[in-house]
């Protein structure tokens, strides 16, 4: 293990993706994750890389698209409503099957809205902002060491399953520092693109082709049922999540990113008044952790998810708890964050209704 | 653990202090967060950050309460004085800041820090100055620690200020 080092969110994000092999980066600066593309404009050169400040973020995720069609590793990232312009490469990139990374660094909503951290993407990113049946991975990382690690990982995923995975977090993981400890040698999943990338037949091959189309029914079927297949195969070994404290808890609260560090410090508040509670924190929010939800369902009888947001998550906590337990919701919006008190009002207010 | 709030105008290097505290804290191995406000108030506004030096995991990375808070202008004092803990400390640059806390329950040091660093022929060293009582009355990373971090957060082009700059630092320590 190499030295602590004090180091951005958005830096980490960086420096993470050229250590897991990244050459190609493709992005257009947006509040809050500007430094993600600051970062590899610096660094890319030196490494012999591609870093492209592109004319628009249209722009930006078709040539992901195009590096990722020639089997190499490439990443995009951006901010909300720059999310929302990528989502017709996103879709065709998942359709096409194209191993990548996306980070949003999340800002508050809707339309321009503001530069403030939210997680108000949550249904943009993890239903599907584009169109047509379609997942992606999404890690949740909740502090500087764990950006990185996931960072890692999400090369690794879309390499094994040939896919787009996102990162995304809260415009606060991306600018605050924190100390990061970066691996001596990355663990590096090596797929075997020779079967489909495009890296030029030289005629001694059939030509590869990288598409999304199929005009024909049943041929579109049977992809989009190779697809679902994998998704659940996804679903099967991808699942993270972290619990914390849940056992016997008085009240399970579910939080991911910084909220979920701002609901590790109520807890011990709450310790201080006689009031056990847990904390779910999802780490992928697709693939969802239900089954960590479907095992204190039931036994802990009240729920409370916090969100940046207007109550998104909330919506997967439900199906997961499915009646068996009351599923309570606090959020602020606009760039507010849930406030310590504010988190801990709203436990003493379920623990004075039961 | 100490969480400490330093707040002024965009411009006296509020961010900066806050890193090198939080790069100090580094140094002795402590666990550290350092967030700045990164919102449309920096251009020309107000600009602070919340740092935490810590010898246990770092929960949230927002202040709630402060152990500490150092202020280099009126407005970032009342917002921010109501974050102290009771028995907190305010270090306030008095040259800046006219009005002192209201609060009774809090210590208070009032530093005339800019007139010093322009005394001092440097007007950048003012948060130095102030950074100097923080860590005489917090005890939050030693002086040595300051000092590597300031080695390794500055260029090498500014290396030949930094005995200055610890100068500076002791003349806020000692004030």
């Amino acid at each position: 293990m190499g030295e602590r080092l004090l180091m951005k969110g958005n830096e980490v994000i960086a420096e993470a993706a050229l250590r897991a092999g990244c050459r190609h980066y493709f992005g257009y600066p947006i509040t809050p994750q500007t430094e993600v593309a600051h970062y590899m404009a610096k660094k890319m050169e030196q490494l012999g890389g591609t870093f492209v400040q592109a004319e628009s973020e249209v722009a930006a995720i078709n040539m992901v698209y195009g590096a990722a069609s020639c089997g190499v590793r490439a990443m995009t990232s951006s901010s909300s409503p720059g999310i929302s312009l990528k989502q017709e490469g996103i879709s065709y990139s998942a359709g096409a099957e194209l191993p990548m990374v996306i980070i949003d660094i999340v800002r508050c909503g809707p339309g321009l809205g503001g530069i403030l951290p939210a997680q108000c993407d949550y249904f943009q990113m993890v239903k599907g902002g584009g169109h047509g049946d379609y997942s992606l991975p999404v890690l949740a990382p909740c502090s500087v060491q764990e950006m990185y690690e996931l960072v890692v990982e999400a090369f690794n995923i879309a390499d094994r399953y040939r896919n787009p995975v996102v990162i995304m977090g809260d415009g606060y993981l991306g600018q605050m520092m924190e100390a990061v400890t970066f691996r001596d040698e990355e663990p590096i999943y090596k797929a075997d693109k020779s079967e489909w990338a495009t890296t030029g037949s030289e005629l001694k091959r059939d030509h590869h082709t990288v598409t999304s189309i199929y005009i024909e029914a049943d041929v579109l079927e049977a992809h989009n049922n190779k697809l679902q297949r994998k998704y659940a195969e996804i679903k099967k070994n991808e699942t993270r999540v972290e619990e914390f404290n849940c056992e016997g808890a008085d009240v399970i609260v579910t939080a991911y990113g910084t909220v979920a560090r701002i609901v590790k410090n109520v807890i011990k508040d709450a310790e201080k008044e006689g009031i056990k509670v847990g904390l779910i924190r999802p780490i992928t929010l697709w693939p969802f952790p239900s089954e960590s939800f479907e095992k204190y369902a039931g036994k802990c009888n009240d729920f409370l998810c916090v969100e940046m947001s207007a109550g998104q998550m909330i919506e997967d906590v439900k199906l997961a708890v499915n009646g068996r337990s009351a599923v309570h919701f606090y959020g602020r919006t606009g760039g507010n964050v849930p406030s310590q008190p504010e988190i801990l009002e709203q436990i003493r207010r379920i623990m004075a209704e039961k | 653990m100490q969480e400490i709030i330093l707040a002024g105008f965009g411009g006296q290097g509020i961010l900066s202090m806050g890193k090198f505290i939080a790069m100090s804290g580094l140094e002795e191995n402590k666990n550290v967060s350092w967030l700045p406000s990164y919102g449309p108030e920096m251009r020309g506004g107000t600009a602070n950050c919340n740092v935490i030096v810590a010898e246990e995991e770092v929960g949230s990375p927002i202040i709630n309460k402060a152990t500490a808070i150092i202020v280099m202008n009126q407005p970032s004092l009342e917002k921010f004085e109501d974050y102290l803990l009771p028995g907190g400390i305010a270090i306030i640059d008095s040259s800046l800041v006219p009005v002192m806390p209201k609060r009774a329950d809090v210590s208070v040091y009032a530093i005339p820090a800019t007139e010093m660093a322009y005394e001092m022929g440097n007007a950048t060293f003012a948060g130095v100055i102030l950074l100097g009582k923080l860590i005489e009355v917090t005890g939050v990373v030693s002086r040595e620690s300051f000092e590597k971090a300031l080695y390794k957060i500055l260029p090498p082009k500014r290396h030949g200020m930094i005995p200055d700059e610890m100068k500076a630092l002791e003349a806020g320590a000692k004030y």
